[in-house]
């Protein structure tokens, strides 16, 4: 599939945001968010901020951005309707909370369960947009929305302990809550790379084209000499050769050094060292999210390509 | 609305024979151009005179070799939307552009509702859809709405530009939930069956599957026969009297 920068940065920046509004909602569930007004009000404009970057850059994909509200309505059947409806509902929980955090310092605890609830079925609908897809058997799985949320969380822990750690404050449980949320991210990411040796190529290019009596199909003639809308959206494979190389990166860039910024910051004090060690964990933790969005769209291989010179997909 | 109907009264599709299609591309031509003419927005195509074009279709036909052990032919495969039963294109839409028609089965994308998200795409198996660059909006077969209902055109050219226009009558166009219809006799007799079935979504349209190949050792043999044929008269008694 090919990785559309729009999409890459949608639900990276989305999915970082609603793990940061359900990180506030959890710790205004507990009293445990530091109750100055500065601190309230950057964290809020983090979160919401991401959010509303996240969902402006989907509307990009789109053929007709100008009739993106006319998403809405198909919750009934479509997952990225009910993504859009999910995404909007949130912020009436996350515009509360932040008011309420920012005017007294603490959020009401029944509002923030609401809003972690919110920010976490939102993530789970933008995941489902692509697990839904039985036309594309690495996404159709439970992992995939699986991963969207580990990885949110794992974003927003890392969002969270920058910024408040860049504030001078140490919020040691958030700290210790961005530190077990990587690990989680990226054990769970594990899992879904190595579950992928139990998928099983269903459709053949006999089945296809039903010539399934047919020993062998081969396709020695395309329909048309140019790419066009399917092979450009579908049949993306420019990247593959290099998904090996990416990962390793990925692996050393969002998980590695992240988890040892965040050991430094765990045992640093509030200060220059852990606000800086915090900052380069976020910006190398979000790099490795990015790489692992490009890769995610990228090795997904789309059933049309049977009709392509694919074999089995 | 994008959830489907239960049950349509009938199921206007096609049937496509796999046998008797020749490749020669009339189908695809002709569909652009009823099409580009028709229901919705033009079919755009970009840099259609440089030296990459591209543009949106609504049918391809692959050639395919296929063989079965030793012997292997060529078949050329017709390729645009099925109208499925259960479709998923239709289910994905955020909009409710993409709807399934309850009195004929027919899929159509209400293009005035259209987002051009392209999940519709991404949900279909047999690449039926392709978006309008131009205009922004998913494109797709609508099995010629504008030509099978209208009255404005002579009774036999209501049926699809690609069915009226193939010249190998590998076409069909009819009723399949009807089983006196001559498409569903062609189906049951010919053996027609579904692109992958394993997908569950029980497409309308059926291709007809190439007859089995007439033995080759033996067609070898007549052909050589007929390059020299037995000599008589004078011609074979000298054969005979000189083969001794």
């Amino acid at each position: 599939m090919h990785p559309a920068p729009s999409v890459i940065t949608f639900t990276v920046l989305s999915g970082a945001g609603y793990g940061l509004l359900a990180l506030i909602g959890l710790f205004g569930c507990f009293d445990a968010l530091p109750g100055d007004q500065t601190t309230a009000i950057l964290v809020s404009l983090a979160a919401l901020g991401l959010v509303s970057a996240g969902l402006l850059s989907s509307t990009l994909h789109l053929g007709r951005p100008d009739r993106a509200w006319r998403a809405f309505s198909q919750w009934r059947s479509s997952w990225l309707s009910r993504e859009g409806v999910a995404a909007i509902i949130t912020f009436i929980p996350a515009l509360a909370a932040a008011y309420g955090w920012i005017m007294t310092g603490v959020i009401n605890p029944m509002l923030g369960l609401l809003l972690a609830l919110c920010a976490g079925i939102t993530v789970f609908c933008t995941g489902m947009i692509y697990a839904c897809l039985k036309t594309v058997p690495q996404w159709h799985r439970g992992w995939v929305p699986l991963v969207y949320l580990a990885l949110a969380l794992m974003t927003g822990g890392l969002w969270a302990t920058a910024l408040t750690a860049l504030l001078g404050h140490d919020v040691f449980g958030l700290e210790l809550l961005a530190f077990m949320a990587l690990l989680l991210g990226w054990a769970v990411k594990w899992l879904e790379i190595t579950d992928r040796a139990n998928i099983e190529a269903q459709s053949t290019a006999g089945t296809a084209l039903g010539l399934e009596a047919e020993t062998t199909v081969k396709m020695i003639e395309p329909p048309h000499q140019g790419r066009n809308y399917l092979l450009r959206e579908m049949a993306f494979e420019v990247g593959r050769k290099h998904a090996e190389k990416l990962r390793k990166i990925m692996w050393l860039c969002g998980a590695a050094w992240p988890l040892l910024m965040l050991i430094v910051v765990l045992l640093s004090p509030a200060g220059a060292i852990a606000g800086f060690a915090a900052l380069l964990a976020l910006i190398f933790g979000m790099a490795g999210c990015f790489i692992e969005r490009w890769l995610f769209f990228a090795e997904a291989q789309h059933k049309v390509t049977l009709y392509y010179g694919a074999n089995a997909v | 609305m994008t959830q489907l109907p239960e049950t349509t009264e009938k199921k206007l599709g096609l049937v496509i024979d796999l046998d008797t299609c020749v490749g020669c591309q009339a189908c695809v031509v002709n569909c652009k151009e009823w099409n580009t003419g028709g229901y919705g927005a033009p079919l755009s195509d970009q840099n259609p005179y440089g030296s990459d074009p591209t543009g949106a279709w609504l049918n391809r036909v692959h050639g395919f070799e296929a063989s079965q052990g030793e012997q292997s032919r060529m078949i050329h495969f017709p390729r645009s939307c099925l109208h499925c039963s259960d479709a998923a294109c239709v289910t994905v839409c955020p909009t409710g552009a993409s709807y399934k028609r309850t009195e004929d089965g027919i899929v159509l994308v209400d293009e005035s509702m259209c987002i051009g998200c392209g999940l519709c795409a991404w949900a279909c198996p047999y690449g039926a859809r392709e978006l309008d660059l131009a205009a922004g909006v998913m494109k797709k077969c609508t099995l010629c709405v504008d030509r099978i209902y209208n009255d404005n055109i002579p009774e036999e050219d209501r049926v699809p530009a690609c069915v009226k226009t193939c010249p190998a009558n590998a076409r069909h166009f009819g009723d399949l939930a009807d089983p006196e219809s001559d498409v569903s006799k062609l189906v049951a007799e010919r053996g027609g069956v579904d692109l992958m079935p394993e997908m569950g979504y029980q497409p309308t349209n059926k291709y007809l599957p190439p007859r089995a190949k007439r033995d080759e050792a033996a067609a070898d043999d007549s052909i050589v026969a007929l390059a020299q044929p037995e000599a008589k008269g004078f011609l074979g008694w000298l054969d005979r009297v000189l083969s001794d």
